[in-house]
């Protein structure tokens, strides 16, 4: 074997390294755990990345790429791909020219996600082709293939990862090549891009019959394998759900389903006739169990209670053995908590303090619902603590309702609030409100990334900036605060009691850089304003 | 055993180094040309939390995780995060835990991490220039000193 182009890569790296092979115009996104690493390796390595405000933006951006005949590739976390299920909808009508590749990273056992959704229902639900890579061979091959694939039948094609998959490295060997990328350019084609009834009624019909194809195709694609072996025993599985079967049933024969939409029917009845038992082996809901069931093939599934958390060879021997005796409880590790100086133990501290009802967001600062603080009373998805915290003001007693608060990141804030505060000038609460912004200056959770709110691009440079408090007044609101919670914790606290006292619409924004990226964002700033000296200092 | 595939995991909290650490055995076992495989999880745990990577190598390598249970060595950077994975070790794996290496005794006490893979390091059969060939690939130029002192002082102790 050649050690040459070999490569130690997670799943995350794999598919920058393809799109960037596959001369990927345009990677686009949201951060979110664990798909964020697509986008800073992809720019890393040479593409062209950015961080939109949130996924539906990523998507549109991606699908007007595609539109131009370029290759976009825009990445999210499983329930980003709920914010930009809008746009894909619709876009299995339109199709593309170029291709669009969309990365679902799921996130089965929630290790930093508020459920665990399988987005493999999307698929079905928009009607797209998708594929689930298992290793970061895999991620980097079916990149590729997805590409193809997007551009022969002129659809998005959904990458569907898991949180393993994305974050795991493995051996690869980036030997696959594509054809090189077309030549951006527009034709006006109305019937095909504009979804008026008359225009998308046929696209409708289209998009099945492409569907039907691509099943066809994908009864003898290379995306799937057979891994013939004892036929007393045959396992169909995807994604890493099939490395762990491997592991745990080495004898076994295996179906290995590399695309699972739209799935190849006969191929699987031919498989499941060869063996004597035919078990579905998936991790999440039993997505492929019953679209095979509802193609008339007899197979078993695990039982519903390996439906919950990510699965494992442990778990997928006890699954052999049908064990549905209670599974041993892990040992709880120390669980994660705000940083020791951290401005939003200030907040927290506050909120607690003054007894607010706390509608609180998805970021670091959910920790705020942890001991000492105990200040959050709901987190339900990103932007819901404005909408939230207006209902409750809305209809409780005033006594309880004067008490609401809502708190929202900086990041989530850009990506899912603004529409709150526009609800929040639109329909006012008898009581008033008080939306708090806890503004760090970065995307702190899933590791430091840039937003609209820093000025700053993926890369770190000078961009556009959106202000907080001149959007704030810029709706009409009067009573829009700037406070550091940490330079002066007593006067912010103070603050917040008057806004809850004034029955008024308030917008406070707690800003104060995030500790760990302080330092960064001062070498960033000293950076841009210097950007021509330091580049004529460099030697050479 | 199982088809030759050696399992490590590195456990800690979050900030110790624990990822850096599965990292370079890693990309040693890579360099050796083994099959291998690392798992970890980002995430909620940057923030203190429990953090734990596994690395996995040998002629041919499935699941990316280690299954609780077979870990043949066990390194653990933080005293209390002992007892939160022992379960992961099998009957006669290896605990390497964090007073097997006196902190005292490092030039730069970050470095603790790549001291405990020096322990680590003499039970596994790769030469000593792989693993500082990764040691120095995995830090820039200002921190090869400190790590290749953590390194050798850990290599020394068993």
């Amino acid at each position: 074997m050649t050690t040459t182009h070999r490569l130690l890569l997670s799943g995350n790296e794999a598919v920058a390294l393809a799109a960037l092979n596959a001369g990927v115009a345009l990677g686009t996104g949201y951060p979110g755990t664990p798909s964020t690493e697509i986008l800073e390796n992809f720019s890393k390595i040479g593409g062209r990345a950015q961080w939109a405000p949130n996924e539906k933006v990523a998507l549109e951006v991606a699908l007007g790429v595609a539109f131009a005949g370029a290759r976009a590739v825009a990445t999210m976390k499983h329930v980003g791909l709920n914010v930009a299920a809008d746009p894909l909808f619709t876009a299995a009508y339109t199709g593309v020219i170029g291709a669009l590749i969309v990365v679902s990273a799921d996130d089965p056992g929630l290790t930093s996600s508020q459920n665990e959704q399988d987005n493999r229902r999307y698929a079905v639900a928009a009607g797209v082709p998708m594929m689930e890579p298992s290793d970061a061979q895999e991620a980097y091959d079916f990149t590729l293939a997805a590409v193809e694939i997007s551009e022969r039948w002129h659809l998005p094609v959904l990458l569907r990862m898991t949180t393993r998959v994305c974050h795991s490295k493995s051996v690869v060997l980036p030997t696959r090549t594509i054809s090189p990328p077309p030549t951006p350019r527009f034709e006006r084609d109305v019937k095909s891009l504009v979804m008026i009834p008359s225009n998308a009624k046929p696209a409708h019909r289209r998009l099945r019959k492409k569907l039907a194809e691509i099943s066809q195709w994908n009864e003898s694609s290379p995306l799937n394998r057979d891994r013939p072996g004892d036929t007393t025993l045959g396992i169909i599985a995807s994604g890493v759900a099939y490395l762990h079967a491997r592991e745990a049933a080495p004898r076994a024969s295996f179906l290995k389903l590399g695309m699972t939409h739209p799935l190849p029917p006969e191929k699987i009845r031919a498989f499941a006739a060869g063996v004597n038992r035919c078990l579905v082996i998936e991790e999440g809901d039993p997505y492929l169990a019953e679209a095979i069931r509802a193609a008339g093939v007899k197979v078993e599934s695990q039982p519903e209670m390996y439906r919950f958390g990510e699965l494992s060879v442990a778990r997928v021997r006890r699954i052999l053995a049908g064990d549905t005796s209670p599974e041993p409880a892990p040992v709880p590790g120390k669980p994660p908590q705000l940083c020791p100086g951290c401005s939003h133990r200030n907040v927290f501290e506050a909120l607690h303090k003054l007894d607010c009802i706390v509608a609180g967001d998805i970021g670091c600062y959910t920790l705020g619902v942890l001991p000492p603080f105990e200040a959050m009373d709901s987190c339900v998805c990103m932007g819901a603590s404005i909408g939230v915290g207006l209902g409750l003001r809305h209809v409780l007693p005033p006594e309880q309702a004067r008490r609401v608060v809502s708190v929202i990141g900086d990041s989530t804030f850009v990506h899912s609030g603004i529409t709150g505060l526009v609800e929040m000038v639109y329909n006012p609460p008898p009581t008033g409100h008080v939306v708090l912004i806890l503004d760090n200056s970065t995307t702190a959770m899933t590791g430091h990334q840039e937003h609209p709110g820093t000025g700053r691009t993926l890369e770190h440079e000078p961009t556009g900036k959106v202000s907080f408090e001149d959007l704030g007044r810029s709706l009409g609101l009067k009573n829009v605060f700037v406070s550091d919670p940490s330079g002066d914790p007593i006067k912010f606290a103070q603050l917040v009691q008057a806004c809850l006292a004034n029955q008024q619409l308030n917008l406070i924004i707690a800003r104060r850089p995030c500790l760990l990226i302080a330092g960064k964002i001062k070498e960033y700033e000293r950076a841009a304003n210097q950007p021509c000296t330091a580049a004529l200092d460099e030697p050479e | 055993m199982n088809n030759g595939v050696i399992n490590i995991v590195i456990a800690g909290l979050g900030g110790q180094g624990v990822l850096k650490a599965a990292g370079i055995v890693a990309d040693v076992a890579f360099r050796s040309g083994r099959d291998v495989k690392q798992s970890e999880l980002h995430g909620m745990s940057q923030r203190g939390g429990s953090v734990s990577s596994d690395v996995r190598f040998g002629k041919e390598v499935f699941s990316p995780m280690v299954p609780a249970g077979e870990a043949d060595y066990l390194v653990v950077v933080a005293p209390d995060q002992i007892e939160v994975n022992r379960h992961q070790l099998r009957s006669g794996g290896i605990l390497i835990a964090p007073d097997a290496v006196d902190p005292a005794k490092l030039t730069n006490k970050k470095s603790f991490n790549v001291a405990l893979l020096g322990v680590l390091s003499q039970h596994l059969e790769f030469p000593e220039a792989v693993w500082l060939e990764a040691i120095g690939a995995a830090f820039p130029d200002k921190l090869h000193a400190a790590n290749l002192q953590a390194f050798a002082l850990g290599r020394k102790t068993v």
